[in-house]
């Protein structure tokens, strides 16, 4: 995590000296490269330290700290508009202050976060927790080591779920704002458009703290089938709200969507965790974010080619989205087969136990054992 | 007598750590919600 806080906040105050100097490659190094990597860092340390802490409600613990995740745009959007509003001169609009301000302000966060945060003792338990006693098929005991994981089906299949889900969510998300004025021409305006992104926001924000609560008690692969067919119906929804003029059931649509949307992000590590266990989980889930990266191209590539290829061929702009909103509900049914064919990992790759562990164990032994026996 | 210390400085500490994040967060939120409104307008 204080790695994390140096690359995020370093990243901002290297955009500052960017801006400064009206360098875009510098912007690109510290926001882009430097931030990146705190950013990943910094989302994926959290998740794994709570999954160890609350091993009786893993999907909610994660869920709340992906949650924080996507509250994060909720403080930094109206902030970063106000610090501008604050530094900005007739001469300059005062980004590179505010990229000071806010890198500064970052560092100072994740500092407290990095200072009090622990990983508890290994087997760690809360106050009156008993593991289940009854294995459940799809909740391992067992821990699979990072790159032994890489090698199982199970992985591939969830990468495939997560690039899937995320490939349905972040197309619309980009495109909610035009996608809503289109549609729903003379109806919908621009400052309700952006009204309308904002209640997408809450909806992300709190999809991911009650999905991956309700993970816990339905299971996760159950979590993903709803996400999957769930969202499979509604995208084939949206066309026709656009054909019946109801923009009630066409928001109603997309917020319920995008709320499944961040529960895929928040449900996901519960999801590595039961198959591979908590010793790795939060490397393994950062090989698994590449499925995010994967469909932050495949998404918004998919929903603007389309449109233009509809506009291009004649297709009326209140209908350019109908074949984008379709072929999103195949991709949820591909991912929904995906979901079906994950079984419970091989045992060949689950660790065999430490050396340390049995040297520990056997010294435990020969302690206990009476003298001369 | 102890305990009781102990249990008001865990309760402090809690509503420390739920302030430090619960606060910023429901500033951002009632900003997003205000602009959300006007949807409804």
């Amino acid at each position: 995590m204080f790695t994390a806080g140096l690359c995020w906040g370093g990243g901002f105050l290297v955009s500052a000296l960017g801006t400064y100097a009206h360098n875009l490659w510098l912007i690109y190094l510290g926001y882009g490269v430097l931030g990146g990597c705190g950013l990943g860092i910094g989302y994926i340390s959290p998740v794994s330290t709570l999954i160890k802490w609350f091993p009786d409600r893993p999907g909610m613990a994660t869920g709340m700290a992906i949650m924080g995740f996507g509250g994060g745009a909720f403080i930094a959007s109206p902030l970063s508009v106000w610090l501008m509003s604050k530094f900005s001169t007739p001469t300059h609009v005062g980004v590179a202050e505010t990229f000071i301000a806010m890198g500064i302000i970052y560092f100072c966060f994740m500092m407290v976060g990095a200072v009090i945060v622990r990983v508890p003792a290994p087997g760690w338990k809360p106050a009156g927790y008993t593991p289940p006693v009854v294995a459940q098929k799809l909740i391992t005991k067992n821990d699979v080591f990072v790159y032994d994981a890489l090698k199982t089906p199970q992985f591939w299949l969830i990468w495939w779920v997560l690039c899937l889900n995320v490939t349905a969510g972040i197309g619309v998300i980009g495109q909610a704002s035009a996608m809503s004025q289109e549609m729903f021409p003379g109806h919908v305006t621009a400052v309700a458009a952006a009204g309308f992104v904002g209640l997408m926001s809450l909806f992300n924000m709190a999809g991911r703290f009650i999905w991956a609560s309700t993970s816990d008690i339905i299971g996760r692969k159950n979590t993903y089938f709803c996400f999957f067919a769930i969202g499979t119906v509604l995208y084939a929804l949206v066309p026709w709200t656009g054909s019946i003029g109801s923009v009630a059931l066409f928001v109603l649509c997309f917020l319920v969507i995008i709320s499944m949307y961040g529960g895929g992000f928040a449900t996901v590590p519960a999801y590595l965790k039961d198959m591979f266990g908590t010793r790795y989980v939060g490397a393994i889930h950062g090989w698994l974010l590449t499925a995010w990266s994967a469909a932050g191209i495949f998404g918004p590539v998919l929903v603007n080619y389309i449109r233009e290829y509809q506009i291009d061929h004649g297709v009326p702009k209140a209908q350019a989205y109908n074949s984008t909103m379709y072929i999103m509900a195949g991709l949820l049914v591909v991912g929904f087969i995906c979901n079906f064919m994950i079984k419970a990992v091989h045992a060949r790759f689950h660790m065999k136990p430490d050396h340390e562990a049995e040297r520990a164990q056997a010294a435990v032994a020969a302690a206990g054992e009476p003298a001369g026996a | 007598m102890a305990n009781e210390a102990q249990s008001s400085s865990m309760t402090l500490k809690l509503v420390l750590a739920w302030g430090f994040v619960g606060i910023p967060l429901a500033w951002g939120v009632t900003q997003t919600i205000i602009n959300a409104m006007k949807l409804f307008r």
